[in-house]
Parts: C-alpha cells; sequence; structure tokens
C-alpha cells in the first residue's frame, strides 16, 4: 500500500511520518513516534484508554486515521507537564488517589483536560456525564470524579491569581 | 514500641502500617511512564495474528496457508499439524486437564485457535489470518450445560474417549468432568427430614468476564545463542509461568526468564497459560525472533478466562425461628471445551465449600459437577478467592429466601444465625476453620449508620402506593490467602509466598516479592510493612516484583493472597533482619541481647537512656564490625507457607428504587463496612473497596456473556458487554471495623475482592428484596431494566392499578 507523508504537531513539536493510509493514530503515535502513554483497550471507541485531543476536541486515537490530523495538533499524555511540573489534573489523580492499574489514566487525563476547558466548575454529576466516554475497571470512578472537581478548583484558582 | 510522643513522632515520619500514604507507582503512570506489554518492543520483532474458529463444534476438514504465506511480510503460518512434533499442540491445564494450543482436528468452541500467522507488524498480521483458508465440517454443539450429560449428547472431547478420568477424579459421562463432594450428607438427609420448614430455588451466577481494561499479550524472545528464553508477559503468576514454560518447552528453568511488567488490571483474567503465549514462544524459539501477541477485546471476551456459569439448586432447613439447621446444593458447573479452570489443583469446585457464610450451620452438604460444553474454556475467579463468590451470592440469597418464607426481617434473620464472637476460631460444617470475626457488630453499625429501621418504613408507605423500593443486605464472610499448603497448591507446588529484602550500607532497602501488582499497590503497602518492621522510612524502601529473574519463587496475586501471603512473608524477613540486628545492637552497646529494647527505629538499652543504635547505623555496621562468628551483610528471605486461610468479612446495605413501568433500577445508596484485620493502607482499602463495588455492579446489573442455541458468542465486544461508565456507576459509602487475623504476622486478612464477592448478592439481594414486596420470590442475575421489566410484566406489575 502507497505510504502517504503526514505532518502534524505532537505536544508542541513538529513531527513528519510516513503511513499507509489505513493506519490508526494510536498507533502511529506509540509506534512510529515511541509515546507509549497512550494505550489501547479496545479499538473499537468504547473504552477512552487512547484518548488524545486533537485541534481543541477529545477524539478516541483507536478509530481516527493518522492522515486525517494531517496539519493538525494533537496532545498526549506526555504532554500534559510542563517541563518538570505536573499539570494540576496529574496532581489531583495522585493526590485523591484517582488511579489504580493506571491503564485508563493517560486517556482519563487528557479528556479530563479538555473537559475542564469546556466545563471549568463542573458539578459531580457533570463530570460523571463529561468523562463517560473514558472506562475504568479499578476505581470505581468515585475518585477519579473527586480528582477532576479538586484540579478544577486547582486551576480555577491559577487563573484567578 | 513507641510510647513517648518523640518516638510518636518518628513512628509517623516512616509511613509505615496504618499510613495513608500515596502511591509510589502513580508517578510513572500519570506521567505515560507506564511499560506495559505492548509498550514492550524488541529489535527485530515480530507480530502474532490468531486465525480463529467461526464453529462452535466443527471438523476441520483442511487448512490451506499458500495465500498467506504469499504475503510479503509473513513469515510462517503454523497449525496443529506444526506443533506436533515438538509435542505442543496440547498443553496441561491448571486443573489437570489437557487444552488444544491450536485446534487439533477439531474445534469445540466459538473463536478457539486454529493457526496463527507471524509477520513483520500487526496490520500484516491481520491480513494474513484473512488470508488461511479453513475447510469445517460442523458438528451439533453442546451449549447447556444442564444437558450436557443427556445420554445422546454429542461427545465433545475426543481426546478423553474412554477415559474415566479427566484430571479430576471418576467421571461418568464422555461430557463429565468431575464430581466433588463435601460434607455429611446423611447428618444433612437428617435435618431435612426434621426440619419444621424448608426452601428450595434454582440459582444462576451467569457466564461472566473480568475484562481488565488491558488485554492479555506477551513477548516472547529467544536467543538462539545462549539458549535463553525470555517472555514479557501479563501474568498474575509469572514464576508459575516459568515452571510450565520449563516443562512444556524442555528449557532449563534456569534459562526462563519470565517477566510480567506493569499489569493493567487483572481480577482473575491473567492467572491461566493461554495459547496465545504458547505459540508465540514457539513462534520466537523456530524463528530465532521476538514475537509479540496482543490480544483484541474481542479475542478477550471470547476465549481467555470467563467467570461463574454455576447452575445451582440450593436448599435451606430451618426452625420456625429462622435458625438454619441444615443447607444442601447441587452445583452443574460449565466448565467450557477444556477444563482450564484456575484453582489450586486439588479443588475442582475451588473454595465454594465456605458456602455456610456467616452463619452456624449445623449440617451441610454440597455436591458439584463439573461438565464440558462448547464454549470457551474456564473458569477463573473474577476478582474473588476460588468460587467464593458464587458461594456467598448462594448462602446470601437462600437466606433472604427463608426470611421471607417465615415473615422474618432479612436483618433480624442474620443476626439469629451468625457465627458468634466467642465461637471463634470456629469450626464449619463443611470443615473450614475461620480464624476471627464479629458478624453481629458489623451488621448493627451499618444498620445505625443508614437508619434501617426507617428505611423498612418508608419501603412500606411506597409499597402502599405501589412503588418499588428495595433493600439488600449482604453479611459475608470470605476465605482468602491461599493457602496452607498441605491442603492448596498448583501443579504440585505449594501456595506458599515469598519475600526477600536487602538493607543496603547507608539503610537503604530493596526488596522482592513472588506475587505482582497489578494496581494494588504493592510498591507502596508492602514498604509499608517493612518499615514498621524495621524503622526505615518506606520512602527509602524499593519494592519490585515480576521479573522471575532476580525476585524469589512465588505463586503469585489472585484470590487475596498477597496481604496474607506474601505480607506475612514479608513482615517475617523484615523479623529476621531486626532479629540480626538486634545481635549487632548488643555486640556495639556492649550488652547481652535481653538488655535491649526495640523503639520504632532503634535499639535501646534498658535504663540507659542515650544508650542506642538506630537501624541506619546497625545497616552500616552489618557490613563492617559484626560479632565474631557472624556473616556480613543485612539480608533475609522468608518462604511464607500460611498456617491457615484469612476470612476477611463484612456487611453490606443497598437501597435501590425501581421503576415498575421500565424496570429501571436507581442505587440510591450503597453502603459497605468491610473488616480486613489490620489496614496497611486505609486509602488504598477505600479504594479497592470502590473498584470491587462497581464490579459488582456490573455483574448484577448487566455482565452477561450469552451463548445462543448455536453456541455463537454474544455479546463479546464493549458495544454490548456491560462495563459501566461513571454516569451508571453509584456512589460508595465506606466504613469499618478491625479484628485481626490472630495467625496473620500483622493481622491482615486482603481486602480487594471483598467488595465484589460482598457487593454481588447485596445488589441482588436489593432488586429481589423490591420484587418481593409485590410478591416476585426471585429473579436471577443480570437485573437490566429489560430483565427486571419483564419479571414486572409477567405479574402485571407493570401496568397502572
Amino acid at each position: 500500500m502507497a505510504k502517504q507523508q503526514v505532518s502534524f504537531t505532537l505536544n508542541d513539536s513538529p513531527v513528519d511520518v510516513l503511513v499507509e493510509p489505513r493506519e490508526l493514530l494510536v498507533h502511529t503515535i506509540r509506534e512510529q513516534l515511541s509515546l507509549t502513554g497512550t494505550h489501547i483497550g479496545c479499538e473499537t471507541t468504547h473504552c477512552g484508554a487512547c484518548t488524545v485531543d486533537l485541534n481543541g476536541r477529545s477524539v478516541k486515537s483507536c478509530t481516527v486515521l493518522t492522515v486525517q490530523a494531517d496539519g493538525g495538533e494533537v496532545l498526549t499524555v506526555e504532554g500534559l507537564a510542563d517541563g518538570g511540573e505536573l499539570h494540576p489534573l496529574q496532581n489531583a489523580f495522585l493526590q485523591e488517589h484517582g488511579l489504580q492499574c493506571g491503564y485508563c489514566t493517560p486517556g482519563m487525563l487528557v479528556r479530563a483536560y479538555r473537559f475542564l476547558q469546556e466545563n471549568p466548575d463542573p458539578t459531580e454529576e457533570e463530570v460523571r456525564t463529561g468523562m463517560a466516554g473514558n472506562l475504568c475497571r479499578c476505581t470505581g470512578y468515585q475518585n477519579i470524579v473527586k480528582a477532576v472537581r479538586s484540579a478544577a478548583a486547582a486551576l480555577r484558582a491559577t487563573e484567578g491569581a | 514500641m513507641a510510647t513517648t510522643a518523640e518516638s510518636l513522632e518518628r513512628q509517623d515520619k516512616l509511613e509505615g502500617v496504618g499510613c495513608a500514604r500515596k502511591r509510589k507507582e502513580d508517578p510513572r503512570f500519570i506521567q505515560g511512564k507506564g511499560n506495559y506489554v505492548d509498550d514492550v518492543k524488541l529489535p527485530g520483532m515480530l507480530f502474532a495474528g490468531i486465525v480463529r474458529s467461526p464453529h462452535a463444534h466443527a471438523r476441520i476438514k483442511s487448512i490451506n496457508k499458500d495465500a498467506a504465506l504469499a504475503l510479503p511480510g509473513v513469515h510462517a503460518v503454523l497449525t496443529a499439524e506444526d506443533l506436533k512434533p515438538l509435542s505442543l499442540h496440547w498443553m496441561p491445564t491448571l486443573a489437570g486437564d489437557q487444552q488444544a494450543v491450536l485446534a487439533d482436528e477439531k474445534v469445540c468452541f466459538q473463536e478457539q485457535e486454529v493457526a496463527v500467522v507471524i509477520a513483520d507488524d500487526r496490520y500484516i498480521a491481520a491480513d494474513a489470518v484473512e488470508l488461511v483458508e479453513v475447510e469445517y465440517q460442523g458438528l451439533e454443539p453442546v451449549v447447556d450445560p444442564n444437558k450436557a450429560m443427556d445420554p445422546d449428547a454429542p461427545v465433545i472431547r475426543e481426546d478423553l474417549v474412554g477415559k474415566d478420568d479427566a484430571g479430576q477424579g471418576p467421571r461418568s459421562h464422555n461430557n463429565h468432568i468431575f464430581t466433588w463432594e463435601v460434607g455429611d450428607r446423611e447428618a444433612t438427609e437428617q435435618a431435612f427430614e426434621a426440619a419444621e420448614v424448608t426452601v428450595r430455588q434454582h440459582l444462576l451466577n451467569p457466564r461472566v468476564h473480568p475484562c481488565p481494561l488491558e488485554t492479555c499479550g506477551c513477548v516472547a524472545s529467544f536467543d538462539k545463542v545462549r539458549g535463553e528464553l525470555t517472555v514479557y508477559m501479563t501474568s498474575q503468576a509469572p514464576h508459575v509461568v516459568r515452571t510450565v514454560v520449563s516443562l512444556l518447552s524442555g528449557l532449563p528453568e534456569s534459562k526462563v526468564r519470565i517477566v510480567s511488567p506493569d499489569i493493567g488490571g487483572g481480577f482473575g483474567n491473567k492467572v491461566g497459560v493461554y495459547p496465545g503465549y504458547v505459540v508465540s514462544i514457539v513462534a520466537s524459539i523456530v524463528l530465532g525472533r521476538p514475537v509479540k501477541w496482543i490480544e483484541s477485546r474481542m479475542d478477550n471476551l471470547s476465549t481467555t478466562a470467563f467467570a461463574r456459569d454455576y447452575h445451582l439448586d440450593a436448599e435451606l432447613a430451618a426452625d420456625k425461628s429462622g435458625r438454619i439447621q441444615g443447607l444442601r446444593v447441587n452445583v452443574i458447573a460449565d466448565h467450557g471445551a477444556f477444563n482450564a479452570h484456575a484453582q489450586p489443583t486439588k479443588w475442582p469446585a475451588g473454595l465454594f465449600s465456605v458456602c455456610t457464610g456467616s452463619y452456624d450451620i449445623p449440617a451441610a452438604f454440597v455436591h458439584v459437577d463439573g461438565v464440558y460444553t462448547n464454549k470457551a474454556p474456564g473458569g477463573v475467579a473474577y476478582r474473588c478467592s476460588f468460587r467464593v463468590t458464587e458461594a456467598v451470592h448462594m448462602i446470601e440469597r437462600m437466606i433472604d429466601l427463608l426470611a421471607q418464607k417465615l415473615g422474618i426481617d432479612k436483618a433480624e434473620i442474620r443476626l439469629r444465625n451468625f457465627v458468634q464472637p466467642g465461637q471463634f476460631p470456629y469450626h464449619t460444617s463443611l470443615g473450614w476453620e475461620y480464624d476471627s470475626g464479629d458478624y453481629p457488630t458489623a451488621l448493627k453499625k451499618v444498620m445505625e449508620a443508614v437508619d434501617y429501621q426507617a428505611l423498612r418504613k418508608e419501603q412500606a408507605e411506597k409499597k402502599t402506593r405501589g412503588e418499588l423500593m428495595g433493600i439488600g443486605i449482604c453479611t459475608f464472610t470470605e476465605i482468602v490467602g491461599a493457602g496452607p499448603s498441605k491442603a492448596c497448591d498448583i501443579l504440585g507446588v505449594g501456595m506458599f509466598d515469598s519475600a526477600e529484602i536487602r538493607v543496603h550500607p547507608t539503610g537503604s532497602v530493596i526488596a522482592r516479592m513472588g506475587t505482582i501488582t497489578q494496581g494494588q499497590g504493592h510498591q507502596t503497602t508492602y514498604a509499608q510493612i517493612i518499615a514498621s518492621e524495621l524503622g526505615i522510612s518506606s520512602e527509602d524502601i524499593q519494592i519490585e516484583e515480576g521479573d522471575t529473574s532476580t525476585a524469589p519463587y512465588g505463586l503469585g496475586t489472585y484470590g487475596s493472597r498477597t496481604t496474607p501471603v506474601g505480607g506475612a512473608a514479608t513482615a517475617m524477613a523484615a523479623r529476621k533482619i531486626r532479629a540480626k540486628a538486634r545481635k549487632i545492637a548488643a555486640h556495639l552497646l556492649e550488652v547481652a541481647e535481653d538488655d535491649l529494647e526495640w523503639d520504632v527505629d532503634r535499639f535501646k538499652v534498658k535504663g540507659l537512656p542515650g544508650q542506642e543504635k538506630t537501624m541506619k547505623e546497625l545497616a552500616w555496621a552489618a557490613y563492617n564490625d559484626v560479632p565474631e562468628g557472624m556473616e556480613m551483610g543485612l539480608e533475609a528471605v522468608d518462604y511464607y507457607d500460611p498456617p491457615n486461610f484469612t476470612y476477611p468479612f463484612g456487611a453490606y446495605l443497598c437501597v435501590v428504587d425501581i421503576d415498575r413501568f421500565t424496570g429501571e433500577t436507581k442505587v440510591r445508596r450503597f453502603y459497605a463496612l468491610d473488616d480486613c484485620g489490620t489496614r496497611i493502607n486505609p486509602m488504598i482499602i477505600e479504594g479497592q473497596i470502590h473498584g470491587g463495588l462497581a464490579e459488582a455492579f456490573a455483574v448484577a446489573m448487566g455482565q452477561l456473556l450469552h451463548y445462543d442455541e448455536n453456541g455463537n458468542i454474544q455479546g463479546n465486544s464493549f458495544l454490548d458487554y456491560f462495563v459501566p461508565t461513571a454516569v451508571e456507576t453509584p456512589k460508595w459509602e465506606t466504613d469499618w471495623t478491625v479484628t485481626p487475623s490472630p495467625h496473620h504476622p500483622i493481622g491482615a486478612k486482603g481486602v480487594a475482592e471483598s467488595p465484589h464477592v460482598g457487593g454481588i448478592p447485596c445488589f441482588t439481594n436489593a432488586v429481589n428484596d423490591a420484587l418481593w414486596q409485590f410478591g416476585i420470590e426471585h429473579v436471577d442475575m443480570p437485573h437490566t431494566a429489560f430483565n427486571v421489566w419483564k419479571a414486572l410484566h409477567e405479574h402485571g406489575l407493570d401496568r397502572p392499578d
């Protein structure tokens, strides 16, 4: 199959890759670009372990073709921390015990990152709805919800400062 | 023992047992720096794809590999014929049966492994899988386990024809695997004959799947020059796998290295050895290159490790006051096409005989028949100790049915039947010795916390208005920590576990265990045990597991055995180190050992303030100034064979409201009180309970691996298989009591499976309690809106009065 040149920015750095038109974004990110924080849980868009941010929207990268990302901006879990400093969401997940096996965590964090821009001060119910595209088998969600709300408060405090 | 404010402060700084310490695992996971098996990438690595059967039962007439082999990038296509010369086309199961690695002349369940293709990458492998042409001749499938032993039932396992033992005792039919009986049949019959009241109910534990978010997979890498095999594998029991791989391959165990890297959840799914692992290993040996195999979600739900599929006929005998006199249970256990259950080898029905539960039942008898069907092989324990969920579900449903029959309150009937605190150690009529417990206190605490009487009053009021409200109670006792090697082994290896601790000269520690974390936080909690035992800050203690070349041999993590067995080994190894440190301290302080007392992190000379040596000083001394005749160094290893199981317990209460017109169930409240003995890290315990309750909710309310009458598996993707999101999942309230285990070195019992075991009956009891208000005696799980509506509809309850 003829390969295609695709260019996009990944966590603010420009990347160029040569891919078959059928190659999925998650495989390009994990295998060609060696950022393995983005995980695969179902390959059918249900579980959200592969969630990345594409052009300001949460997408499930297991059902996005890499060619669709051409010219776009992609953010993965590896791009959340600012230099040596954890993103408030990362910190909140650690503080609130919002993860166990860690497999859903990158997708949860990247989804929450976008969700809190859509809704900076969510109620508990809004967090549950806003994160409903991401499955977790370990935590029972309660501490994830807590972590997202606690990060929201931290982010609002930073912005208010 | 800390006695002064100063020593208490030192104790707090250790972050030892009892501290809600933040997890050591988290920094790598929140930054995308975990190392799961699919993250492992080796030079020259190839990818395996598996050709699977579309039929539940069929003869293989031919396999044509030509088109697949002609595809550029394909290196090999292997079938049973290719594995035969190596005698690897079949493999032993943990249960004494054998399982086809690749189908040998016939397929016995849909999605069974038929051939494997090895290709440059996963895309080419997927293409090649489509190009392998297999011709089948369909056979009649056996789907219903209750019909598996019909006289004219088709023979599923032709390899066993004429064999009267399939590895677990005598069998009486081609589709019969084993019969297992326990208890006093005669005494139980007498109890039933003399009973003032009896209840009987058919109960179903539907076929479900543990479904961790990460599927199974491996990277097998054989080094031809060194003759060494390394396999990165999603395994809950890497050391046992090493033994099995060595026995199967003929490679010396010293040249086999199994590495369980970070594991994205296990819940029992990752205990077994699966065909995908074996074919990857064979392919790597044959091709001399690393081979990766990663399951798809559909493969995962269809082939590796289902749970349950227990069909029970249960009876209770009691007097009019509700005191239970006898319990009798008959079980048909569907193990699928191969008996590949993952239990201690001698226990074909696992620990099901803990089914007398928290109640003092004088006579009981259990009969279990295992049968083959044309379904995926298993079954494993899904977030529970072996078959304990099935046991607890049975007794908790039955005591509710007894209460209903006698018109006794469902909390009251439990209080009347509990084993009393003064009866421990308590010997059950089915042979277990419960170590410790206080059941009445736990239940009363929950009743008070939720104002139980007010809830019952509200329920009665709602009933008059035609509204369905249910209150579910579950007062469970688990049996975990397998186990004493006199009772439990896997393929002949006793079920001990191990810890090896090394204290470095500067006082930091590396410790390795035979268990393996899959999200439970072992790197955090093991360090807390060592911190408390040795007086070394948990921050200075590094925990490693999962690499068989470095960790001591252990049986792995499942059945809540890490804390009861591995945790005990850790405490015991630490105590050996402390005993040596004491001798060094006596030497340095020039006193007798008896003149010393331990104070948090140091030995002090009794009555001589200031005369003391800290653990840090003693660590340094261990490498340069030890008593004459003593070996240098400060390390210890302990292989802990527990004297008994541990018996965590709890009291759960759930309130549901059901829409009688749609059957939708809303969980209004779930209150979970757990007693897991000594609590090592309350934050992690609470997290484990939340997670286990969510999985219990999933099982009770929706999970089901259904097969149609042709043996087609249905519901094997996330489109159909119920994995609740944050929206459906209820909110949890947790509570605890502490009744330490008397035989465990630090009194801990294990906790992570209790919420699953106790949660499922609690949810189903709540739904059934609501339906019972309107005369419906019992409905089986899963309580989907459709199933509940069907029951309501059949009773005419879904129409306005």
